[in-house]
C-alpha cells in the first residue's frame, strides 16, 4: 500500500507515528511493570494505566513541553507521554535512589520540573486546586503556558473538584480538567456515583466549555484537547473534558474485580483497544504500514526492558535520604539526628 | 519607633512584603476589600491593587491547594485562614501536600508558602472560632509552627516566615492583637523561626509557654517573686515546630523544675511533647515531675465559661507552688 502525505486533524504521519509509538511504550512499559510487581522488584500500590493509552497520548500530544499536567496515582503513562525518562520512571517503581523522587515517591508520585510533570497524587482530586494554583501563577506573569489536570471519574465526586472548577472559571485561568472517565472508581460504577448522566451539565454549572470525548479514540482526544488547550492559551479560561475510556486491568494489582463481569472486560478489550483502533485508523487512511506498527512495538518493548534493567541495577536509597528533602534546612530530621548521637 | 499593636505590625510587615517583592501575593477570604475579619490586611488592596491582595470564595481547600500550585511556580503566596478552625477543611492540603511534596518529589518541588490565620480564647468568640489547633499540624513533619506573643516578634516572624522556603505556619491570637502597643521598628527585621527565648530569667523553676500564655507564665511569676517565694524563669517557644530544645533543656537543667503552660487541651498537646524534650535532656537534673497547666479535654466551649477553662496566672502558680513542695 502507498503511503499518504495526508494528515489526520493536522497530525502530520511522523506526529502520528510518534503517538502510536508512545501509546506502544506506554503499553508495554506497564505490562513490563506488572511484571516486575508479580516478581516482587516493586511494592506498595500500582495503578495501571493499560487501556487508556488513546487519552494520555492525545491530549499530551496537544501541550508543549513548558505546559504542566498534574495527575492521579494512575499516571506513570502520562508521565512518559510529557516526555520523561523512562528510566527514572520505573527506577521510581522500584524505590531506587535513580528514581524520578530519588525513591521517595514511589508509584503515585511522578515529577519532573524539564517535562513539566507536578506529581501524581494519591488522594483523589487533591491535585485539582493545586492545577488552579499552576495556571494562576502563569497567568499572574504573563506566560502563555497551559494546565492540564488529570483526575479519574471518581475524582468528580469530592468537593475539591467542585472548589477548583469554580475558582478557575471565576479566575479565567489557563486549565484543561481532563476526566478519566474509566467507568469505575475502584469498584463503584460511576452510574451508581454520579447523580448527573455525563458532565456536561457540570461544565455547564461552572460557566466553562465542556466535551464528552471518545477517549479510545487518540486522535479525537487531540482535537477536543486541542481545541481547549487554544482557549486557555488566547485566556479564555478552563474547559472541562469528559473522556470515556476504560481501564483494562483492575483498579490496582491487587483486584478482584467483583464489579465487572469478565465478558464486560473482554469486550472492550477485543473491540476498543485504542491502540488497535489507532492502528486500523493509520491502516485505512493509508498513513503507516503494518511494518512500522511493528518496528515500533519492537522500539517500545525494548526500552520498557531497559528501563527494568537500569532500575534493576539502581542502588538503593540510603538511610540518611530518608531524612533529606523534608524541609530545606532539614531542621524536621532534627530529633533523629540527635537521638543517632 | 512606632508603637504597633500586633495587627498594626502585621499589617506594616506584609505592606513591606508586597513593596519589596512582586511574587509575594495575599489571598484569603475577605482579606480584600475589606481588609480581613481583624483588619490586618487593611488597605493592601487599595495600595497594591486587586491582582495582589484579592478575595477568594469560601473554599479552604482551594485557597490551600491554590497556594501550593503558586509557591511551587516560585511565587511567595501568603494565604490567610479566616478563623484556625476553618483550617480543618483544608487539612489534607496543608499535611499531605503543603508539607509533604518536597520529600515525596526528593527535593524537586518545594512549597515557600505562609499560612496565616488566627485563633485563641478569652475573647468570646466560641467554638471553631477559638480553637488552638497547632498541636493538629505540630504532629505534621515538614510544616514549620510560628506563634507569636508580642508585635515586635509577630512582625519580625512574619518576615522569617516568607523568607523560608519551607511551608509555614503563622497561628496570631485573638486577644493579642490588639491588647497592648510595643516600640515596632518600620523597617524590615527578622526575628528567627525555630529559636525560642528567655524572657524572664529565674533560678527556682522554668515555666515553659507560647503565644497569649507568655504573659500568664510572666504574670504568675511576677507574683511568686513578689513573695519571695521562687525565682521563675520564663522560657518562650516563639515556634512550637521545629522546637527548640536547647533553649528548653539549657533553662530546666539550671532550675531542676518545670511547668509547661498552654491554652489547648492537654491529651496529646503540644505540652506532652515538651515534656517529653525535658524527660530526654533534664532527666537527672529533675527535682519534681513536671506539671502541665492546660485546657481541660473539652471541645472549646461557650463564651460564659471559657474563662474558669483557659489557663489563668492563679493556676500557673499553683503548679509552681507544686513544683517547689518538699
Ligand atoms: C481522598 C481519597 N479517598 C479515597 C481514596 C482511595 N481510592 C484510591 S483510588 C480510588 C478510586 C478513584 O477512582 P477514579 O477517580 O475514578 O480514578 P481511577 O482509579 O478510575 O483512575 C479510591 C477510592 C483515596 N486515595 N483518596
Ligand atoms: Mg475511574
Amino acid at each position: 500500500m502507498a503511503i499518504s502525505n495526508a494528515t489526520l486533524t493536522g497530525l502530520t504521519r511522523t506526529q502520528l507515528l510518534c503517538m502510536h509509538n508512545m501509546m506502544l511504550l506506554m503499553r508495554r512499559f506497564e505490562e513490563k511493570s506488572a511484571e516486575e510487581y508479580t516478581r516482587g522488584k516493586i511494592g506498595g500500590f500500582m495503578h495501571l494505566y493499560i487501556g487508556q493509552e488513546a487519552v494520555g497520548v492525545g491530549s499530551i500530544t496537544a501541550l508543549r513541553t513548558s505546559d504542566k499536567i498534574l495527575c492521579s496515582y494512575r499516571e506513570h503513562g502520562l508521565a512518559l507521554a510529557k516526555g520523561m525518562d523512562p528510566r527514572a520512571i520505573m527506577a521510581e517503581l522500584f524505590g531506587k535512589a535513580t528514581g524520578c523522587s530519588k525513591g521517595k515517591g514511589g508509584s503515585m508520585h511522578m515529577w519532573s520540573n524539564e517535562a513539566g510533570v507536578l506529581g501524581g497524587n494519591a488522594i483523589v482530586a487533591a491535585q485539582l486546586p493545586i492545577a488552579v494554583g499552576v495556571a494562576f501563577s502563569a497567568q499572574y506573569l504573563r506566560q502563555d503556558t497551559v494546565v492540564a489536570c488529570f483526575f479519574g471519574d471518581g475524582a468528580v465526586d469530592e468537593g475539591a473538584f467542585h472548589e477548583a472548577l469554580n475558582l478557575a472559571s471565576l479566575w479565567k485561568l489557563p486549565v484543561v480538567f481532563i476526566c478519566e472517565n474509566n467507568q469505575y472508581s475502584m469498584g463503584m460504577a460511576v452510574e451508581k456515583a454520579w447523580a448527573v448522566e455525563n458532565l456536561l451539565s457540570r461544565a455547564a454549572a461552572y460557566n466553562m466549555p465542556g466535551e464528552i470525548v471518545d477517549g479510545m479514540d487518540a486522535i479525537a482526544v487531540y482535537a477536543a484537547t486541542k481545541h481547549a488547550v487554544e482557549h486557555a492559551r488566547r485566556g479564555e479560561g478552563p474547559t472541562l473534558l469528559e473522556v470515556k475510556t476504560y481501564r483494562f486491568r483492575g483498579h490496582s494489582m491487587a483486584d478482584p474485580a467483583y464489579y465487572r463481569t469478565r465478558e464486560e472486560e473482554q469486550c472492550w478489550r477485543s473491540t476498543r483497544d485504542p491502540i488497535g483502533i489507532f492502528e486500523k485508523m493509520l491502516l485505512e487512511e493509508g498513513l503507516a504500514t503494518q511494518a512500522e506498527f511493528d518496528e515500533n512495538d519492537a522500539k517500545a518493548t525494548q526500552v520498557a526492558e531497559d528501563a527494568a534493567q537500569f532500575a534493576d541495577n539502581s542502588p538503593d536509597p540510603s538511610l540518611e535520604e530518608l531524612y533529606t528533602d523534608v524541609m530545606v534546612d532539614d531542621s524536621s530530621a532534627l530529633t533523629y539526628r540527635y537521638e543517632r548521637k | 519607633m512606632p508603637r504597633w499593636t500586633m495587627i498594626e505590625a502585621l499589617n506594616n510587615a506584609l505592606a513591606l512584603e508586597l513593596e519589596h517583592d512582586r511574587r509575594v501575593l495575599i489571598f484569603g477570604e475577605d482579606v480584600g476589600k475589606n481588609g480581613g475579619v481583624f483588619r490586618v490586611t487593611e488597605g493592601l488592596q487599595n495600595r497594591f491593587g486587586e491582582e495582589r491582595v484579592f478575595d477568594t470564595p469560601l473554599a479552604e481547600s482551594a485557597i490551600i491547594g491554590t497556594a501550593i500550585g503558586i509557591a511551587v511556580y516560585g511565587l511567595r503566596p501568603i494565604a490567610e485562614i479566616q478563623f484556625a478552625g476553618f483550617s480543618l477543611l483544608a487539612f489534607n492540603q496543608i499535611v499531605s501536600q503543603a508539607a509533604h511534596m518536597r520529600s515525596r518529589s526528593g527535593g524537586l518541588y518545594t512549597v515557600p508558602l505562609v499560612i496565616r490565620a488566627v485563633f485563641g480564647g478569652n475573647v468570646r468568640s466560641h467554638e471553631m472560632h477559638s480553637d488552638n489547633i497547632e498541636g493538629l499540624f505540630m504532629h505534621t513533619p515538614g510544616i514549620k509552627i510560628v506563634i507569636p506573643s508580642n508585635p515586635y516578634d509577630a512582625k519580625g516572624l512574619l518576615h522569617a516566615a516568607i523568607a523560608d522556603p519551607d511551608p509555614v505556619l503563622l497561628l496570631e491570637h485573638m486577644r493579642l492583637y490588639r491588647s497592648f502597643r510595643q516600640e515596632v521598628p518600620a523597617e524590615y527585621y527578622t526575628v528567627p523561626i525555630g529559636k525560642a527565648v528567655v524572657v524572664h530569667e529565674g533560678s527556682d523553676v522554668t515555666v515553659i509557654a507560647y503565644g497569649a500564655m507568655v504573659a500568664v507564665a510572666l504574670e504568675a511569676a511576677k507574683q511568686l517573686e513578689s513573695s519571695d517565694e521562687a525565682s521563675v524563669e520564663v522560657v518562650e517557644l516563639r515556634t512550637i515546630a521545629p522546637m527548640d530544645e536547647q533553649t528548653i533543656a539549657d533553662s530546666v537543667n539550671k532550675t531542676g523544675r518545670a511547668v509547661v503552660v498552654h491554652e489547648a487541651a492537654r491529651t496529646g498537646g503540644v505540652g506532652a511533647e515538651i515534656v517529653a524534650v525535658i524527660n530526654q535532656h533534664c532527666l537527672y537534673a529533675l527535682l519534681k515531675p513536671v506539671e502541665r497547666v492546660t485546657s481541660p479535654d473539652t471541645p472549646f466551649p461557650i463564651p460564659t465559661v471559657e474563662d474558669l477553662l483557659i489557663p489563668t496566672p492563679g493556676r500557673v502558680v499553683n503548679a509552681i507552688r507544686r513544683t517547689l513542695e518538699a
